[in-house]
């Protein structure tokens, strides 16, 4: 992140494996099948087996979902807001990829 | 907010532009730095209003009258530890720890609802605050699914769908108590005439002394004011109160029929002022509670971090 904390804390005496959050983890939940795995929200957790107990707990607590895949947010690699434009840009201007570019007389049928 | 950046008018303008179309600002997105702080105190307010919201509720679940009353009270509190949890996930995205804002809630620096620092005396009362205070919360949250804030929107729309169960729940409670003895029915309304004021409170103060509101509003971060939300609260509540056969304690309540709303007494504003500033019925036993649980649980997070560096925990 590229925002300055609000308010850094004063942190009192204590371990440091105390001071030390456990990593963050985006959950992502296959809701039935048929559909796919869609991100749900995030969590805490000491490790990879931890998390997947937490996004039971925090996630599927009425039966939201039939799967769910737990992932470290620092392994996910995303595309930067600031050079949207410049990546999705080979898409914007090759407009034939769309069905609609195409004109079909009215009468011609299933198309 | 520094403006020495030549960047910095082109990145408001690309904002001011997604707000005015009423699309959403996601987390990497620049924002004004006004607009992320408003958003930080909001959504952690909110995020530290369902962890200490907790304890009211808590109070009596060892307590409950039957299983079934048991099982659902366990379920609702369960709910509230989990949309607390979602809402500190989405303060997150702006920059705040996990940690950060747990400190910042023990030592006072961030606030909660003031609702919670009521004491819960009888049974009914967990009836009364599924009614009553998830009620007032559902009248806040609903309008907050289209924030303008993705993940503190997304994080509404969760909470919102569960919410109902706690409201349903409560009516449920106290309609079963109504139909049950004189003595349970005074305890209904004993608990009802405790809750309405300080339910009419969660809304905010009056619209005049809510500084912030209009931007906010301006924002897309409120999309109501405290007026409004609690008129619209006062107006649903009335028919579910004759349906219940319980009494608000306003003697000003009555319909309006030209404004088509009903009129009603303001809640004792001096009294909200110093439950805010810290002297409420149990300000000090809700944050010494909280504090006496993140101290006591720190071995165990230590104990699971270590587990989880030594190698032994199944990948």
């Amino acid at each position: 992140m590229s925002h300055e904390h609000e308010a850094p804390i004063q942190r009192t005496e204590s371990p440091d494996s105390a001071k030390k959050e456990w990593p963050l983890y985006e959950v992502f939940v296959r809701g039935k099948r048929g559909l796919n795995h869609v991100h749900v929200g995030s969590l805490h957790a000491a490790d990879d087996a931890t998390a997947m107990q937490n996004a039971r707990d925090v996630y599927t607590r009425r039966n939201e979902g039939v799967s769910i895949w737990v992932v470290k947010a620092e392994d996910i690699t995303a595309s930067s807001p600031d050079e949207k434009d410049p990546l999705f840009a080979p898409a914007g201007d090759k407009v034939y990829r769309h069905p609609t570019f195409y004109s079909i007389p009215d009468d011609v049928p299933h198309m | 907010m520094t403006a020495t950046d030549p960047g910095t008018e082109v990145l408001e303008q690309q904002f001011d532009e997604v707000i005015a179309r009423h699309d959403r600002i996601e987390p990497r997105d620049w924002m004004p730095e006004g607009y992320r702080k408003t958003l930080v105190r909001q959504i952690a307010q909110h995020a530290h209003s369902e962890i200490i919201g907790m304890q009211p509720e808590g109070n009596w679940i060892a307590r409950a009258p039957s299983l079934r009353r048991k099982a659902i009270l366990l379920a609702k509190v369960q709910d509230e530890a989990g949309h607390g949890l979602y809402l500190y996930s989405a303060t997150e995205t702006l920059g705040v720890s996990r940690d950060q804002l747990t400190e910042m809630l023990i030592e006072g620096r961030q606030k909660y609802s003031s609702i919670f620092n009521y004491p819960t005396l009888s049974y009914a009362d967990v009836g009364t605050i599924g009614w009553l205070v998830d009620g007032a919360a559902i009248c806040n949250q609903v309008p907050l699914c289209r924030t303008s804030y993705g993940p503190y929107g997304r994080a509404m729309i969760r909470i919102c769908k569960e919410e109902s169960f706690h409201q349903r729940q409560g009516f449920e409670l106290l309609a079963t108590m109504m139909r049950g003895t004189d003595e349970q029915r005074a305890m209904v309304q004993e608990s009802v005439d405790r809750f309405w004021w300080p339910a009419l409170m969660m809304f905010g103060p009056p619209d005049a002394d809510s500084p912030n509101t209009v931007q906010s509003m301006a924002w897309g971060i409120k999309r109501n004011t405290n007026d409004d939300l609690r008129q619209r609260f006062v107006d649903m509540t009335v028919p579910q109160a004759e349906a219940l056969g319980v009494t608000l304690p306003d003697p000003d309540l009555r319909w309006n029929e030209e404004r088509g709303a009903h009129d009603f007494g303001q809640p004792d504003w001096d009294e909200f002022m110093q439950v805010v500033k810290g002297n409420g019925p149990c300000n000090r036993q809700r944050i010494a509670h909280r504090r006496r649980a993140w101290e006591d649980g720190a071995w165990v997070r230590e104990a699971a971090t270590a587990f989880a560096e030594s190698g032994l925990s199944v990948r």
